[in-house]
């Protein structure tokens, strides 16, 4: 579903990705772990087409009606219009912009692009009631502003109740887990597997292991100087939570 | 570059689609500002001794005047004789309908979506169209005087209505007031006049749509709304002008008069020319506007959306005499390239219980300054009057500014002041995120826009609220990103 073959980008001149090689297939979960300024959030930004990078070689390809396109020829919201999502690290505050109208507006632009019918807004908040619900979210969650105002665990859970909306193939969560107390951490995971399909896959972006118990990786890369040096199952993360990331480096 | 982008770039520069110069024979007079232009104008008026007096006593102590310089806009002195006060669309013959107008007049107004002819009318808005320095027309009068509703062009009310000119002309905005409304009341051509009976609550809305045509000319218009006791009016204006490389001045005055229990709401939709990237051309938009409560439980209600005009200085204000009188403004001041606007509003409490309500936005990108101005005044005698404002900025890009300078005078200690003010940003991480969720660029100013914009817009009519969210997006689509 996702290719990246070779991928070098840089940030103000400076290169960070240096030729990351990852292929991810339908119902699989990837972990990305790696020491800060490994290159892991430039990853993401990559995928997601954040302007501030500049991809200076190798290719994003990804499954778009059967077909395997390079995302990095197309504008950000186009990926996210063909299923690409990247739950932020710091979410976005928007002010006067509810949630639920940035939803809808979101919703129908990926609906429409899909030749499917756009949403009225009382249908609109029928479903979104119903992913609230889902996620075991609190209903007036929608009603708010995008993010305002919202603490740590509630700017992430509302990434996840946006995931949930949006329905995405492929999913990037960028360290979903900073900054989150356990309750939210679990209820965050627990939201997270309930959105996982054969269908779907997510890639996991994570400093830390904790968030790999709640949500078991089928495979976990192991990030470094903007390279993926080794790959492994769940176990590999259990070992750097005990022995660090030393060991591998060196 | 990405295709939207390249797009924009295509459509980049003067996007301002009501630029186009409409070639019609004109009545016009040389320029020049003199005692004897006063008089001419009076003359081609055919106007009651009253009303030339009253411009006599205007002109002369504008003479006495200079211009004021308070504001936090920047222009090179006008020269006063460079400018022709008077130029109308040569009429073939007295009109008997507004069949009989000028078909290039009519088809302007139709390219400006303000089709006059019976026909192609907007459905339930009168609206009134002056070109220049005349109205051409107002649509839907026999259905108002049914109701007893006068709304007609001022210069008709001089003739048919004499005594309500006479006893309310100037009792809010007097000519001594400041510079510009000295002048405009020496040399205001025409505008607008309505009249709403005791307990009439108008059928329609009413619209006035004022254009600049001609060059070189200056637009002095006069508007006077009263509504009488326990009536109701919701008024709109729109305006645009032009493009001309030389700036154009438009020097309004408007006063709104509500008796007891009465309701005026006006509402503004303001794109004159604002003149090109490089800050060349454009209207000088210096208007006085304001409004009295003058008796108790009245109400006056301001919304204004300023998008347009070289340079604003503009405070449509209310004066709060009746007792539970309520007055409110709420604006939208949008500022691109080097424009410059000072705009806000004054509240002034005279009566008791009384409240105003101020809800100013300014948006500024490009190079543009935009401020914030108002004034809130409880006198000794309003006993438990409140306000509250918020004055809310928005910048985009790094190159503009904005500021707010808010005045706030008690004089009774049972008033309630509140005053509130939050400068933010539109920044490449919020477009980046709502486009990340799928939506286009445009969608996401537009999401954005109308965020910030909300408290605002809600008060416009519906059509102009659509209206006004495109013209704004269409202003600052070459700005962000």
């Amino acid at each position: 579903m996702l290719q990246i073959k070779n991928l070098h980008a840089s940030i103000d001149g400076t290169e960070i990705l240096k030729g990351l090689n990852l292929e991810v297939k339908e119902g699989e979960i990837h972990a990305i772990m790696g020491p800060n300024g490994s290159g892991k959030s430039t990853l993401s930004k990559v995928i997601a087409g954040h302007p501030d990078y500049e991809v200076t070689s190798g290719t994003v390809d990804y499954e778009i009606n059967f077909k395997m396109k390079n995302v990095l020829d197309m504008e950000v919201d186009e990926r996210a219009r063909e299923g690409l999502f990247l739950a932020f690290q710091y979410p976005v505050e928007v002010p006067g912009v509810s949630n639920s109208e940035f939803l809808r507006a979101s919703y129908n632009a990926i609906c429409t692009h899909q030749g499917a019918e756009e949403m009225d807004v009382l249908d609109f908040d029928d479903y979104l009631q119903e992913k609230v619900k889902f996620l075991n979210m609190e209903p007036n969650f929608i009603g708010r502003q995008l993010n305002v105002d919202f603490s740590g665990g509630e700017k992430k859970r509302n990434e996840i109740l946006q995931m949930a909306v949006l329905n995405p193939r492929m999913s990037i969560l960028d360290e979903t887990d900073s900054g989150l107390d356990v309750d939210s951490l679990k209820a965050v995971s627990e939201g997270v597997n309930k959105l996982r399909t054969k269908d779907n896959a997510i890639v996991m972006i994570t400093h830390y292991q904790r968030l790999l118990s709640y949500i078991v990786p089928d495979y976990v890369h192991v990030l470094n100087n903007g390279k993926i040096v080794k790959t492994g199952d769940k176990s590999l993360a259990l070992e750097i939570e005990k022995r660090g990331y030393d060991w591998i480096l060196n | 570059m990405s295709a939207n982008n390249v797009k924009k770039s295509i459509s980049n520069g003067d996007n301002y689609k009501y630029g186009f110069v409409t070639n019609v024979e004109s009545d016009e007079f040389p320029k020049g500002l003199d005692e004897d232009v006063v008089r001419r104008i009076s003359a081609v008026k055919q106007e009651p001794e009253f009303l030339l007096e009253y411009r006599l006593r205007a002109f002369k102590h504008w003479q006495t005047l200079v211009e004021p310089t308070w504001a936090h806009v920047h222009y090179k002195p006008i020269d006063f004789k460079d400018i022709r006060y008077y130029s109308a669309p040569k009429k073939k013959k007295v009109l008997n309908s507004l069949d009989e107008v000028d078909q290039e007049v009519l088809d302007t107004f139709t390219k400006l979506g303000i089709p006059l002819q019976e026909q192609k009318r907007l459905s339930g808005v009168a609206v009134d169209a002056v070109f220049d320095s005349v109205s051409v027309g107002t649509t839907h009068k026999e259905e108002l005087a049914k109701v007893g509703v006068i709304f007609c062009s001022f210069s008709e009310a001089v003739k048919d209505h004499p005594e309500l000119v006479k006893k309310y002309l100037g009792t809010v905005v007097p000519y001594k007031d400041n510079f510009y409304a000295a002048l405009n009341a020496a040399v205001f051509s025409d505008g607008s006049f309505v009249y709403i009976p005791k307990g009439v609550k108008c059928p329609l809305d009413l619209s006035t749509y004022f254009r600049i045509n001609a060059a070189e000319t200056g637009q002095f218009e006069r508007t006077l709304i009263i509504a009488d006791e326990g009536s109701q009016v919701c008024y709109l204006e729109g305006c645009t002008a032009p493009m001309r490389d030389e700036n154009q001045l438009h020097a309004a005055v408007v006063e709104l008069i509500a008796h007891r229990d009465a309701e005026i709401k006006y509402s503004t939709v303001q794109n004159w020319y604002a003149g090109d990237k490089d800050g060349k051309g454009g209207i000088y938009n210096f208007v006085t506007k304001r409004g009295i409560c003058k008796e108790a439980n009245s109400k006056i209600s301001w919304t204004q959306v300023e998008t347009g005009s070289a340079i604003t200085w503009k405070y449509p204000s209310v004066i709060l005499l009746g007792d539970n009188s309520v007055g409110e403004f709420y604006s939208v001041a949008l500022t691109n390239n080097k424009m410059q606007a000072d705009t806000g509003t004054k509240m002034i409490h005279i009566g008791k219980n009384t409240t105003s309500k101020i809800i100013s936005k300014g948006i500024s990108a490009d190079e543009s300054v935009n401020s914030y101005r108002g004034q809130v005044k409880i006198m000794p005698s309003a006993t438990n009057a409140r306000n509250y404002s918020q004055c809310d900025s928005m910048l985009v890009g790094d190159r503009c500014s904005a500021n707010t300078f808010p005045y706030i005078e008690a004089k009774n200690n049972t008033a309630t002041i509140e005053h509130e003010a939050t400068t933010s940003k539109i920044n490449a991480e919020q477009i980046f995120y709502l486009k990340s969720r799928g939506i286009d660029e445009e969608g996401a100013i537009s999401l954005l826009l109308n965020g910030f914009c909300k408290e605002v817009f809600k008060e416009l009519p519906l059509e102009f609220s659509v209206e006004a969210v495109k013209l704004l997006e269409m202003k600052l689509e070459n700005s962000v990103g």
